[in-house]
């Protein structure tokens, strides 16, 4: 028993070590955010600021928020809509399959996996021609045709735990494809869609190479903006931490409130149970 | 970018019973069809058609400003294998990958073997490991370029143990053996992204590795002890091999992500003195968006493209096979 | 429901693709398009919009500049706006290559003789400047201001201790640096997180070994790259990197001043930029803390970067632009400019009065100089040479191969006669 104890010690010592690693940089991008420009030193680094001060907060709001805000009209819809079509894509593919369908599911997937740089030439000289180029539903568009791999995916395992018979019986009752989709899948899948909302929300907030491409100065989403904080001037790394700390804050915040979902998106389809 | 999920393609009783119906299309079967096709229309023409103008483009004589789509053959391609730069992109991207999978696997199993003993505040660790994959690779290259920059951060430390504080811009490649025209060997500077990189995508491996093992049994963990095994023969014997297929799953997930890595190392440290630390993504958009070298940057992409699917494509089939 | 959602969705999407283009931004306003966003600029580029609205109060005026990465997020973007034909109403551009090779040559920019014959600017520019922004005859964009980029800054207190003067060739260079390495002090700061900076280092080397007639044959390919003079350029280089702070790679051009106006470092090269960020942001005083003298060798040269505004061919609002040039070009809006973003102005006529000791002593060499177009800001070759001369500046930094700079900038030379 004490063999035990000590390996317990041990074990939940070696946790918290890693633990303080994990939170380092977060530790970190705190008290730097929290001090003045002039107290910013190499000496002063891992200590707690003499006292709070916003400032740094206060310019990298300013000069973040146009761009934080064209972050939210990116990304509510382009969540919304790629949720929609990957709930359909999951419903068919898993539902109502054809011949060829699971092959067209296979080449559907390999979307998911390719690097974007691929198409990004075609892609910007698509948009310019449509008249989307460095405009805020361009980028929505990109989103949501490049989110159909993904979200039809994580549909269709999720519609796969919804049992044969349910819509066997419906179909017997003479509901078609559209009634079934309303009445039973749709309300089967509030859990489907908030894992794809959240799983979808983190991923376009967090984007960077279309959104650096495809838009430009006032268009630009948070992400491009809080790159473009350590390309001017002086390196001002109070700002840069407080503007790294607002252009994290919504994910961070779905992560804390809805982790759980979080999780399961990350898992979804990879593991079963 | 973020992790994407790997489709493990279940064979449920549902699926099952629809595989019988499907000989022949009926009304209900064009209906679905004309369901997704908006989605297979998008797809085929916004990955595979325009995956298709990217080739052409790469063989043209697109370099500057002006569209120049005449064919020139493979002189880009040419081109780039001779290039230093890309060459070292190949290097570096080489040795990223090889060093970040090891990392993401080794911490993230054994914080998972850590987490599966039952300790208290499982959530709370959990929480903490995890967390970092809900940031952007820019907010972490920002971080993690202020931690690591050589005057400051974590290189105070490093240098009271006299370790060379200037690591993180380091030009040494070990052992450098000369290689056409670079230094062959592991460029020092990359550790430093490895570590950035790592520390982000860890819960990935962890929450994957968890789940396998909470997927155990525990009346097999129960009969080992029972015949008098020890807890570490249990994991090796026993679990360990059980969850050797997350392993498969995690490693190409995280190879294709590296593979194509380009927000965390554009934010962290460009391409670095002496390219260093550049890799494909970096040198596609800085040729392409800033130097207008389009066809090249086309040739990049199309190389990068041919990279993932080497890893992607025998899986994608394998998959499919195993769900039929 | 659902279905009418989707097809409207569908069509939303497609929808969209189809009647949007009309909303570029070309139309009415007056867009000003820059990477003016650091300190001083930023300052001088809204003293000029604020003159220009007060005279034209009719005319609305957008400031369009682009953050990040000292102008190369700017100039992407611009290349994908004129590609897409959806010019900004006047942009920012260096006079030289960056505005002959890159837009005129592409037969984007419309000629502006009437408007320099309008306000008799002939002779009011400098004739090597004019030729700067001139392509077969016709003159393209009106110049605001002027940087110098052959300046060697040093730190008058490291010098005074020492006993050193400030060198003017490179022999009395590498005596100062050794004095100062035996000191313990980096002779030399270097920044090159851009690579930018070294080539900057370089094509100063180049002025200063060739002169000025055969640095200009390098960038019309009548003195090739692996000519013997070159190749010394090169070994000085190699020689002036063995003097430089070992963390440079880490740096960019900020951090490396700081070297100098902190004294850890005694000298740096880099344009007259920095003399802004001396001043305005660290706070030092011309000529008191620090000094300056042309690169070594390069007395009697000046290496220009100058700042051009021109009229891209496609606006609907040519006259507005054109008025907008008027000003740039005017003393009034010159002087309005210049002193706030620490430039001087492209004019030979402007008011002194306004400047500092740096300033006007510039404005005096300006008009007497010899001029010559940088390669490290565009002025000299196009943007596909720049790319891979800093490419391969940024290789030779660490492996100190000549003979490897040589070959690829004979190799990179064939961008040079398109």
């Amino acid at each position: 028993m004490a063999i035990r104890t000590v390996s317990r010690t041990i074990l939940y010592l070696l946790l918290i070590l890693l633990s303080l690693f994990y939170l380092m940089p977060v530790y970190v991008m705190l008290i730097t955010s929290l001090k003045p420009l002039d107290q910013i030193s190499l000496s002063e680094m891992w200590q707690l600021p003499h006292s709070l001060d916003f400032s740094s907060y206060q310019l990298a709001f300013e000069k973040l928020a146009p761009n934080f805000m064209n972050s939210i009209y990116l990304v509510i819809p382009a969540t919304l809509l790629s949720a929609l079509l990957g709930s359909l894509n999951g419903y068919v593919l898993s539902k109502w399959k054809f011949r060829g369908s699971d092959w067209i599911f296979t080449a559907l997937l390999f979307g998911m996996f390719i690097p974007y740089q691929s198409i990004l030439i075609p892609l910007i000289q698509f948009l310019r021609e449509a008249g989307l180029y460095n405009t805020i539903p361009g980028l929505i568009f990109v989103h949501v045709v490049y989110g159909i791999p993904i979200t039809t995916l994580m549909f269709r395992n999720f519609y796969a735990s919804i049992p044969e018979e349910m819509i066997e019986s419906a179909k017997i009752d003479g509901a078609g494809i559209f009634k079934i989709y309303q009445h039973i899948i749709i309300p089967l899948s509030i859990t489907g869609f908030v894992v794809v909302g959240i799983w979808q929300f983190t991923n376009i907030w967090n984007e960077f190479l279309f959104a650096v491409t495809i838009t430009t100065s006032s268009q630009q989403p948070i992400m491009v903006a809080l790159q473009n904080l350590s390309g001017s001037q002086i390196v001002q790394w109070n700002v840069q931490m407080a503007g790294a700390l607002l252009a994290a804050l919504p994910t961070l915040l779905v992560y804390i409130f809805l982790g759980k979902f979080f999780v399961k998106g990350l898992l979804a389809g990879s593991v079963k149970g | 970018m973020e992790p994407k999920v790997l489709p493990s393609f279940q064979s449920g009783s549902s699926l099952a019973v629809s595989a019988k119906k499907r000989k022949k299309w009926n009304v209900d079967q064009w209906l679905s069809f004309a369901f997704i096709l908006p989605s297979i229309i998008a797809v085929a023409v916004f990955v595979y058609g325009f995956i298709a103008w990217s080739g052409y483009v790469s063989l043209s004589n697109w370099n500057s400003l002006v569209p120049d789509l005449s064919f020139a053959g493979l002189k880009n391609y040419l081109f780039l294998f001779k290039d230093f730069r890309f060459q070292a992109d190949l290097r570096n991207t080489l040795f990223f990958t090889l060093f970040f999978i090891l990392a993401v696997l080794f911490m993230g199993l054994l914080l998972a073997v850590f987490l599966d003993q039952k300790i208290r505040g499982e959530s709370l660790f959990r929480n903490i490991f995890f967390f970092p994959m809900a940031l952007s690779f820019i907010v972490t290259g920002v971080i993690w370029q202020w931690l690591l920059n050589p005057a400051t951060g974590v290189n105070l430390f490093l240098k009271k143990f006299g370790l060379d504080s200037l690591w993180y811009t380091s030009v040494t490649v070990i052992p450098g053996i000369q290689w056409s025209k670079i230094q062959f060997g592991i460029p020092i500077a990359v550790i430093a992204v490895v570590i950035a990189a790592a520390w982000q995508m860890t819960g990935f491996s962890v929450a994957m590795y968890l789940a396998g093992l909470r997927a155990i049994p525990e009346e097999i963990r129960e009969a080992a002890r029972m015949d008098g095994a020890t807890e570490f023969q249990i994991y090796r014997k026993i679990i360990f091999p059980m969850v050797a297929p997350i392993t498969v799953s995690v490693v190409i997930i995280m190879a294709h992500i590296s593979l194509k890595i380009f927000d965390l190392i554009y934010a962290m440290t460009g391409p670095g003195a002496n390219f260093v630390t550049d890799v494909p993504g970096v040198y596609m958009f800085e040729t392409t968006f800033r130097g207008n070298y389009y066809a090249n940057g086309a040739a990049i992409s199309i190389i990068m493209l041919l990279s993932v699917a080497i890893f992607i494509v025998p899986y994608l089939i394998s998959s499919r096979k195993g769900e039929s | 429901m659902i279905a009418l959602a989707f097809t409207l969705i569908l069509s939303a999407c497609s929808k969209s693709s189809s009647s949007e283009p009309d909303n570029k931004k070309s139309s009415g306003k007056l867009e000003i398009f820059s990477w003016w966003t650091g300190a001083g600029e930023e300052d001088g580029l809204k003293a000029l919009i604020k003159l220009f609205k007060e005279k034209n109060p009719d005319i609305p005026v957008e400031n369009a500049a682009v953050a990040g990465g000292a102008g190369t997020n700017a100039k992407a973007v611009l290349a994908s706006r004129m590609q897409g034909n959806d010019p900004p109403a006047t942009f920012q551009v260096h006079g030289g290559a960056e505005l002959n090779d890159g837009w005129v040559a592409a037969g984007k920019m419309e000629p502006l003789d009437d408007l320099y014959d309008k306000e008799g600017w002939k002779d009011k520019f400098p004739k090597q400047l004019i030729d700067m922004v001139s392509k077969d005859g016709k003159i393209y964009s009106v110049p605001v201001d002027i940087h110098r980029g052959n300046v060697l800054w040093y730190n008058k207190k490291v010098f005074a201790d020492n006993n050193l003067q400030a060198p003017k060739t490179f022999d009395e260079f590498f005596k100062v640096a050794d004095k100062l390495k035996a000191k313990g002090i980096t002779p030399l700061a270097l920044g090159d997180k851009e690579p930018w900076t070294a080539t900057m280092i370089f094509e100063n080397i180049l002025l200063g070994t060739l002169g000025n007639e055969d640095y200009q044959k390098l960038w019309t390919g009548d003195l090739k790259f692996d000519d013997p003079k070159v190749k010394k350029a090169a070994e000085t280089f190699k020689k002036m990197l063995s003097y430089v702070n070992d963390d440079h790679s880490s740096r960019n051009w900020q951090d490396a001043s700081q070297l100098v106006a902190k004294g850890d470092a005694a000298m740096n090269i880099m344009g007259d930029w920095a003399k802004g960020y001396f001043v305005n942001d660290l706070k030092l005083k011309v000529n008191e803390d620090f000094g300056w003298v042309a690169t070594p060798g390069s007395e009697g040269q000046f290496m220009i970067i100058t700042d051009t505004f021109g009229l891209p061919k496609g606006v609907k609002n040519a006259k507005d632009v054109k008025q907008f040039l008027s000003l740039l070009g005017s003393v009034e809006g010159q002087d309005a400019f210049n002193p706030l973003k620490g430039s001087i102005p492209a004019r030979t006529d402007a008011d002194e009065s306004k400047y500092d000791e740096y300033g006007k002593q510039t404005m005096k060499e300006f008009k007497e100089a010899k001029l010559a177009p940088s390669l490290a800001h565009g002025s000299a070759a196009p943007e596909g040479f720049v790319t891979k001369a800093n490419q391969a500046v940024n290789i030779f930094v660490t492996q100190k191969n000549v003979d490897q700079l040589i070959d690829s900038l004979n190799q990179a030379s064939s961008e040079l006669k398109k």
